[in-house]
């Protein structure tokens, strides 16, 4: 048997995933661009194609909060919202975290009110960087359907045991029409095995969770919480190994494009690295030596990849579609910024905010970038960022 | 049941699924709740705990007074952690993913994790009609942060959030009517109850736990801390509750209102203000008024009854 590759948006094709991984509880609450993909799922229940409880809660905040219960007694659990969503899941993102219940989610990233903005961004990922799940961003559809099913696989293994989190933009992932690769049931049972939580909710079985610390444990608690989602890094490797293996298409941290001996880099997470490697091209055809590197895997933050793909360049330059207001510019610049500041050889790091609110980033436009950012590093005029595209 | 009063004790499992040694308060009117709550469950349980008193004084890590499934999450969110328990239970037994047995799923949490912060999950659970019960252990302030008003404190009590001063009585609004807002979702069964009448809450909270849908228990809990009264007086201060007409005892099944205890006569309300240091501050103008809205209450309750 075969995969079969057909034109879906990209939205249903998660649709699919969710029901070739037999998903058990959907809770979701409708708010654009993630609305394709829970409506698809609930046609699915609705027509008995996928044989799920499918909540329709009354907010975002119940729509974690049922799928902690759903986790918690062993059921498969997915999820998806954006923007405002995503923010007022807030408090409940934290609980799945840290009780160790292995919820997926997709995300189809969206810009923050106000102003309302229904077009995507990261601004609402980023508020969530600390909440302590895996993160993974998809650069296209076919990325976002392998990366839901490699989510359950990898938040149901035993050593990990979180939730995670898919990140497609919206609308120009959500509602784009790609060609993706749809496999047989058979190939997907074979790769995702049952969801075995070893600690239900069980009257037979009776255990307490979500009892309070008292300040001489919770430290130790939160260790234990570092540990295990730095160690997971074993897992999702492993499992991109073997998904890999399974379907031919092998996923990794950070993905380097045309960034062999290039002295200029640029990072980009997320679906705007498609329309940076025309960019990339196009700098490289006119004799340019720039590459491009793809972050994926957001949390746990790939330090050693981060340090191996950027070694040689002399300029890195990072495109942050969020803002940390009042402070050092985008929050991947940031990081990347810190993790390479004790390296002996690093290149110069000088970042860019832009694609806000669905604002459009044209090949062009990275090509401006690219081209501002190398000036910037030869005049030394160093700022902490950028603003690319704004209007004055 | 009074008639056979003598022997029901007898009937009543010993078993403590809310183990002794946790950390209440003396004379604890909701800790006392909790345990015939649980009697009246038995093991088949999960229970769904909210944050406050309860959960703060049963789970130090890496204790618990807990013999039955148990998790709490948040403060506002335990309907909803409900709903995806009740919902996820049962399509993975369907798909034969655990073994199939009767597992009640039972919400406990406090007033202003239910009038207040949680109503909204509350509300959604109750509409979606999940096979769950929900019982909310009311002591009519926010205790567990140290005695702030909740929208279930009654008019006239003094808190830390609406203190009784030179220009003001404390609580300057009415106690919200949650079983009646629980009502109003149509489920099959609403009832109200307190631990000074421990036979009739259990009856109630086993009558919940074995309607299928969702059910609602609102249970008066008297809090020595929080009312300013004294701790051996906690039973009767439930029962005069009951008996002032101020804390009705009743069901609703099935839309059909009943009174447990059908008083001929309510006690004046004052019997029940005067043991307690948050109505001590109340002149004799406001507890007619008080006294005014609990006839009109009574009457407007025995007016549903007499419709059923």
């Amino acid at each position: 048997m075969t995969e079969q590759r057909i034109g879906i948006e990209v939205s249903r094709a998660i649709a699919i995933a969710t029901k070739l991984a037999n998903v058990d509880v959907v809770s979701a609450y409708p708010i654009t661009p993630q609305t394709h993909i829970v409506e698809d799922i609930a046609e699915l229940v609705a027509n008995g194609e996928l044989d799920a409880a499918y909540i329709p809660v009354e907010s975002e905040h119940s729509a974690m909060s049922a799928c902690l219960g759903a986790a918690a007694v062993g059921a498969r659990t997915f999820t998806a919202t954006a923007g405002q969503g995503l923010e007022l899941m807030h408090e409940v993102l934290y609980i799945a975290s840290s009780m160790r219940l292995p919820v997926v989610m997709a995300v189809a990233n969206r810009a923050l009110s106000a102003p309302l903005s229904i077009w995507g961004d990261h601004s609402d990922v980023m508020a969530t960087r600390d909440t302590g799940w895996i993160q993974i961003f998809a650069a296209n559809g076919q990325e976002t359907f392998d990366n839901v099913l490699c989510a359950f696989r990898i938040a149901e293994d035993q050593r990990v045991l979180l939730p995670v989190m898919v990140h497609l933009d919206g609308f120009h992932l959500t509602h784009m029409i790609e060609p993706i690769y749809i496999p047989e049931p058979s190939q997907v049972d074979k790769f995702l095995p049952q969801n075995q939580y070893p600690l239900p909710l069980d009257p037979n079985k009776p255990i307490t969770m979500g009892a309070f610390a008292p300040p001489d444990i919770y430290t130790e608690v939160k260790k234990a919480q570092q540990v295990n989602l730095t160690a997971a890094k074993e897992a999702i490797l492993q499992c991109w190994k073997e998904f890999g293996d399974c379907f031919g298409r092998y996923y990794s941290p950070v993905e380097s494009y045309r960034g062999e001996k290039a002295k200029v880099l640029l990072l980009v997470m997320g679906s705007f690295s498609e329309t940076a490697m025309s960019a990339i091209d196009i700098l490289r055809g006119e004799g340019k030596e720039v590459g491009l590197i793809k972050l994926r895997l957001w949390r746990p933050f790939p330090f050693d990849e981060i340090r191996r793909a950027v070694r040689g360049a002399e300029v890195l330059i990072i495109l942050d579609r969020a803002l940390s207001f009042g402070g050092p510019g985008g929050p991947v610049c940031s990081e990347i910024r810190s993790a390479l500041y004790n390296e002996d050889k690093r290149p110069k790091v000088i970042g860019f905010v832009g694609g806000l609110g669905g604002r459009d980033i044209s090949p062009g436009g990275f090509k401006e970038i690219i081209n501002r950012g190398i000036e910037i590093s030869q005049t030394g005029s160093e700022r902490e960022f950028e603003m690319f595209g704004v209007r004055e | 049941m009074e008639k056979y009063a003598v022997f029901v004790p007898k009937l009543v499992t010993r078993r403590e699924n809310f183990a002794p040694g946790h950390r209440a308060c003396l004379g604890c009117g909701e800790a006392l709740a909790v345990r015939l709550a649980c009697k009246a469950l038995g093991q088949n349980v999960i229970i769904v705990s909210a944050t406050g008193c309860m959960e703060v004084i049963s789970t130090p890590l890496p204790y618990t007074s807990w013999r039955v499934p148990w998790i709490h999450t948040l403060f506002e969110n335990t309907a909803a952690v409900a709903s995806g328990i009740e919902a996820g239970l049962k399509v993975i037994m369907r798909k034969g993913k655990r073994l199939a047995e009767e597992v009640k799923v039972v919400v406990m949490a406090g007033d202003g994790g239910t009038s207040d912060i949680g109503l909204q999950a509350l509300s959604g659970a109750l509409e979606r009609r999940h096979d769950f019960l929900y019982i909310c252990l009311d002591n009519e302030a926010y205790m567990n942060t140290g005695i702030q008003r909740s929208s279930a404190t009654p008019y006239g009590a003094s808190t830390t959030t609406a203190p009784a001063g030179k220009v003001s009585i404390g609580q300057v609004t009415w106690k919200k009517n949650v079983p009646a807002i629980a009502a109003a979702h149509d489920i099959p069964y609403v009832a109200t109850a307190c631990p000074s009448y421990p036979f009739d809450l259990m009856a109630k909270v086993a009558r919940g736990a074995a309607i299928h849908g969702p059910a609602y228990v609102h249970i008066l809990s008297v809090c020595p801390t929080g009312w300013r009264s004294a701790t051996d007086l906690t039973v009767r201060i439930g029962r005069l509750a009951v008996e002032t007409g101020v804390f009705p005892l009743y069901e609703v099944e099935n839309g059909k209102y009943k009174l447990s205890i059908d008083l001929p006569q309510l006690r004046p309300i004052q019997d029940y203000l005067k043991l307690q240091g948050r109505f001590r501050h109340l002149s004799e103008e406001i507890m007619k008024e008080i006294q005014n809205r609990v006839n009109e209450e009574y009457a407007k309750l025995k007016e549903k009854v007499a419709c059923a």
